[in-house]
C-alpha cells in the first residue's frame, strides 16, 4: 500500500468519524448509542493500525490494541450489562431539539477546521489534514455532553471525546509515548467504572437516572 | 532513592489500607504512612538542598526548587489532616454517617490521593503529570459523596463530569505541546519531559504553543477553581468529609495552579511575549473579585471557605501572571500560606460543625463557650485568611498589591475592592459563630486540635520572619519561573 492510498483510507476513516459523531448527536436510543460509540471505537482503531503499518511507527500497534480491547470490547459491554441491569432502554431526552443540535454541531465543525487549519500547515504526518476532523469530534461530544440530560449518555459523550483526543493524537504526532498512552487508558477504564458505580448510587438516591434531579446546589 | 521513597509509601499505603482500612487502629495506621511519607519528603529536600536539582530513573523523574517545595508542602498537609482525620471520622461513625466499608475506601483512597499529588509535582513527563491529575480526580470523587445523601452524589457527580471534561481539554493542550516538541526533540519519550522542553522553550513554534497553552489552562485551570470553570470546587468542598475538603483546598488546588504555571514558562520562552500572563492575570482577577462577591451570599460554612479558595487562587494565578520575581516570590509565598490556613479552617470548621450537628452558619454559635480552642482557631484562622498582619497571608498578599501597583496600576482598585469585600463577609459571619449563646455540644471523640495550631503557628512565623533558607529556596523557585 502506497502512502497516498493509505493516506486517503485514513481521510476516510476520518470522515467516518465524524460521521459518527454526528449521529450520536442526533442519537435518542441508548442501546444505539453504546453501538455506534463501539463502531467509533473500530473506526479509531482501523484508522491507527493504517499509520501504523505505513509509517513503521511500532508503539502505535499498541495503542491499537488498547483501542481494540478497551473501546470496541469492554467499555461497550461494560455499559450494556449497566443498562440491563438498570433497566434504562428508554429514548433520551436532549434539552435542545435535535435539528437545532446538528445545526450548532455544523457550527462547531467549522469553527474545528479554521482552528486547525495553520496547525496542520505545520504538521509533516501522513494524517495531518484529520486534525480539523479529530477536533471537531472533541467539540461535537463536547456538545452532545452538554445537551443529554441522562447520566449514561453523558459518560458516552465523555468517552467519545476520549476517543476524539485520541484520533487527534495520532492524527497531528503519531501517537503520544506509550508510558502516556497507558496512563491515559488506564484513567479511562478506572472512570468507567467508577462511572458505573455511580449510576447506582444514583438510580438508589433518586429512582432515576436522570440528572434534572441532581440541580438543588444552586448558587444562592 | 528518595523519590522512590516518596512516591512509594503512600502507594503501598494506599494498597494496604484497602485491605485492613475499616479495621479499628485504621486511622492510626493512616496517620502513620502520611507520617513515613512525610519523613521521605524531609529526606528528599535535604538531599536537593545539598546537592541540588536531580532526574531519577531515566529522567522520568525529576526534583528542581520549584516542585520540591510543593512536594514537603504536600506532604505536610498530608499528614496533619491525617492526624485530623482521625477523631473526626470516628465521631462520624459514631454519629451513624459512615460504615467500615466506607472507611476502608476512604482511608485507602486518602492515601492514594496523596500518591496521585507526589506523582503529579514530581513526574518529569507532561502526560504523567495529566494522568496522575485525572487520577487525584477519581480518587476523590467517591470521597465526595461518601455520605451518599442526595446533596453529595450530586456534587460528586458535577466534580466529576466537569473536572474530567476540564481536564480532557489539558490532555488536547498536551498532544499539541508533544506536536510542538517533537518538531525540536524528535520523537520518543524525551519530547514530553519538563527538563528537555525547558532547554529548547525558545524554539518552539509559537502559534502552536499559544494554542496549547489555552487549552491546558483551561483545563488545568477547571481544577484551580478559576471562575468561570469554578463551579464544582464549592459543592465538593461542602458536601464531601471535611478532611477531603481539606486536601482539595490545601493540596489539589495547588498542584493544579503547579501545572499551569510549569506551562506557562515553556510558552513564554517560545511566545517571548506576555501573552500567557495576561490571560492568567485576567482569570486570576475575575476568579477573586467573583468569588468576594459570592462569599457574602453563602449559608453553608464550608461552601463560605470553599469560595474564599477561589479567591485566593485566583490572588496566586494572578500572581504568577504578573511575572517577575517579586510576584513569583509572593505567588509562591502565597501559595504556602494559603494551604497551611485553609486547610487549619477546615480543621476548625469540621469540628464545629461536628459539635452544633450543622454547616448552616445561621446555626453555628458561640463557639468559644463550648470549646475555646475550636473557636479561638475559627477566630485566628478566619483573620489569618483575610490578610491581617501579623500572619503570613499579609506579607504575600502586600507583594502582590504592590507589585501590582507598580506594573498593572488598572487592577489595584478590583484587588482592593476585592479584598474589602472578602474582609467584611467573612469576618461578619465568623464573629456571631464564634462568640455569643453557644449551640454546640460536647464531642464523643476529643477533637484534633494540635494541626490547627501547628498550621497557625507556621503562617504566623512566615509572617513574622521568613527563614533564609525558605528565602534562597523561594528566590531559586521563582527564578525558574518569573
Amino acid at each position: 500500500m502506497s502512502q497516498s492510498i493509505s493516506s486517503q483510507l485514513v481521510n476516510l476513516l476520518a470522515a467516518f468519524l465524524l460521521l459518527l459523531a454526528f449521529a450520536m448527536l442526533s442519537q435518542r436510543r441508548i442501546l444505539t448509542l453504546i453501538r455506534l460509540f463501539a463502531w467509533q471505537g473500530a473506526a479509531l482503531a482501523v484508522s491507527t493500525a493504517i499509520v501504523a503499518w505505513s509509517t513503521g511507527q511500532t508503539h502505535l500497534y499498541f495503542s491499537v490494541a488498547l483501542t481494540l480491547l478497551l473501546k470496541v470490547i469492554l467499555i461497550p459491554w461494560v455499559l450494556h450489562r449497566l443498562i440491563d441491569r438498570l433497566f434504562v432502554r428508554w429514548d433520551v431526552e436532549t434539552l435542545i431539539n435535535i435539528p437545532a443540535t446538528m445545526l450548532i454541531g455544523i457550527g462547531l465543525v467549522i469553527f474545528a477546521f479554521a482552528l486547525a487549519a495553520p496547525i496542520s500547515q505545520m504538521a509533516n504526518t501522513l494524517t495531518r489534514s484529520t486534525l480539523g476532523i479529530a477536533m471537531a469530534s472533541v467539540l461535537l461530544s463536547f456538545l452532545m455532553m452538554i445537551v443529554r440530560r441522562k447520566a449514561v449518555p453523558q459518560v458516552i459523550g465523555f468517552l467519545a471525546m476520549e476517543n476524539g483526543l485520541f484520533f487527534a493524537a495520532t492524527s497531528a504526532t503519531y501517537g503520544m509515548p506509550l508510558v502516556v498512552e497507558l496512563g491515559v487508558a488506564l484513567d479511562v477504564l478506572v472512570g468507567t467504572f467508577i462511572f458505573g458505580i455511580f449510576f447506582f448510587h444514583i438510580r438508589e438516591q433518586f429512582d432515576s437516572l436522570d440528572i434534572r434531579h441532581m440541580e438543588k446546589l444552586k448558587e444562592d | 532513592m528518595e523519590i522512590a521513597l516518596v512516591l512509594g509509601v503512600p502507594l503501598f499505603g494506599g494498597l494496604l489500607l484497602a485491605l485492613v482500612g475499616h479495621k479499628r487502629w485504621a486511622p492510626e495506621l493512616n496517620a502513620l504512612m502520611s507520617l513515613v511519607s512525610l519523613a521521605a519528603a524531609a529526606l528528599l529536600t535535604v538531599r536537593v538542598i545539598a546537592d541540588g536539582p536531580m532526574t531519577a530513573m531515566e529522567e522520568q523523574f525529576f526534583v528542581d526548587p520549584f516542585n520540591v517545595f510543593l512536594v514537603a508542602l504536600t506532604a505536610l498537609v498530608a499528614f496533619t489532616t491525617a492526624l485530623f482525620s482521625r477523631p473526626y471520622m470516628r465521631i462520624e461513625q459514631h454519629h451513624g454517617r459512615v460504615n467500615t466499608a466506607r472507611l476502608r475506601l476512604y482511608h485507602s483512597m486518602y492515601q492514594l490521593f496523596t500518591f496521585m499529588m507526589l506523582l503529579c509535582l514530581l513526574s518529569n513527563n507532561v502526560g504523567v503529570l495529566w494522568v496522575a491529575m485525572e487520577g487525584a480526580t477519581l480518587t476523590t470523587v467517591l470521597l465526595v459523596s461518601l455520605y451518599r445523601t442526595p446533596a453529595s452524589l450530586e456534587a460528586a457527580w458535577k466534580y466529576f463530569i466537569l473536572c474530567s471534561v476540564g481536564i480532557a481539554q489539558a490532555l488536547f493542550g498536551t498532544i499539541l505541546l508533544y506536536f510542538a516538541a517533537e518538531k525540536v526533540l524528535g520523537p520518543g519519550g524525551t519530547s514530553l519531559l519538563w527538563t528537555h522542553l525547558y532547554e529548547v522553550r525558545y524554539q518552539l513554534e509559537p502559534t502552536v504553543l499559544s494554542l496549547a497553552f489555552v487549552f491546558l489552562l483551561v483545563g488545568f485551570g477547571t481544577k484551580v477553581g478559576l471562575v468561570p470553570l469554578h463551579n464544582w470546587l464549592p459543592d465538593a468542598h461542602a458536601e464531601g468529609p471535611t478532611p477531603i475538603s481539606a486536601v482539595l483546598s490545601g493540596l489539589l488546588l495547588n498542584v493544579a495552579l503547579y501545572a499551569v504555571v510549569r506551562s506557562k514558562v515553556l510558552v513564554d520562552g517560545a511566545l517571548g511575549r506576555n501573552f500567557s500572563g495576561g490571560l492568567m492575570m485576567g482569570f486570576g482577577l475575575l476568579s477573586v473579585v467573583v468569588a468576594a462577591f459570592f462569599l457574602s451570599r453563602q449559608k453553608d460554612i464550608k461552601r463560605m471557605f470553599a469560595y474564599s479558595s477561589v479567591e485566593h487562587m485566583g490572588i496566586m494565578t494572578f500572581a504568577f501572571g504578573m511575572g517577575g520575581p517579586v510576584a513569583a516570590f509572593a505567588g509562591l509565598l502565597h501559595m504556602t500560606v494559603h494551604s497551611l490556613t485553609k486547610s487549619a479552617i477546615f480543621f476548625t470548621v469540621g469540628h464545629a460543625s461536628q459539635k452544633t450537628g450543622t454547616q448552616n452558619m445561621a446555626d453555628i454559635r458561640g463557639l468559644i463557650e463550648q470549646s475555646p480552642a475550636i473557636g479561638w482557631g475559627l477566630a485566628l484562622g478566619s483573620i489569618a485568611i483575610l490578610g491581617m498582619p501579623p500572619f503570613g497571608v499579609f506579607t504575600s498578599e502586600f507583594m502582590v498589591l504592590t507589585t501590582a501597583m507598580h506594573e498593572h496600576p488598572w487592577a489595584t482598585p478590583f484587588l482592593l475592592i476585592a479584598l474589602g469585600v472578602a474582609f467584611a463577609a467573612i469576618f461578619g459571619k465568623v464573629q456571631p459563630m464564634v462568640f455569643g449563646e453557644t449551640t454546640a455540644h460536647r464531642l464523643p471523640h476529643p477533637p484534633a486540635l494540635i494541626p490547627v495550631f501547628v498550621h497557625l503557628g507556621i503562617v504566623l512565623m512566615l509572617g513574622l520572619y521568613i527563614p533564609p533558607y525558605l528565602v534562597s529556596w523561594y528566590r531559586q523557585a521563582a527564578a525558574l519561573i518569573g
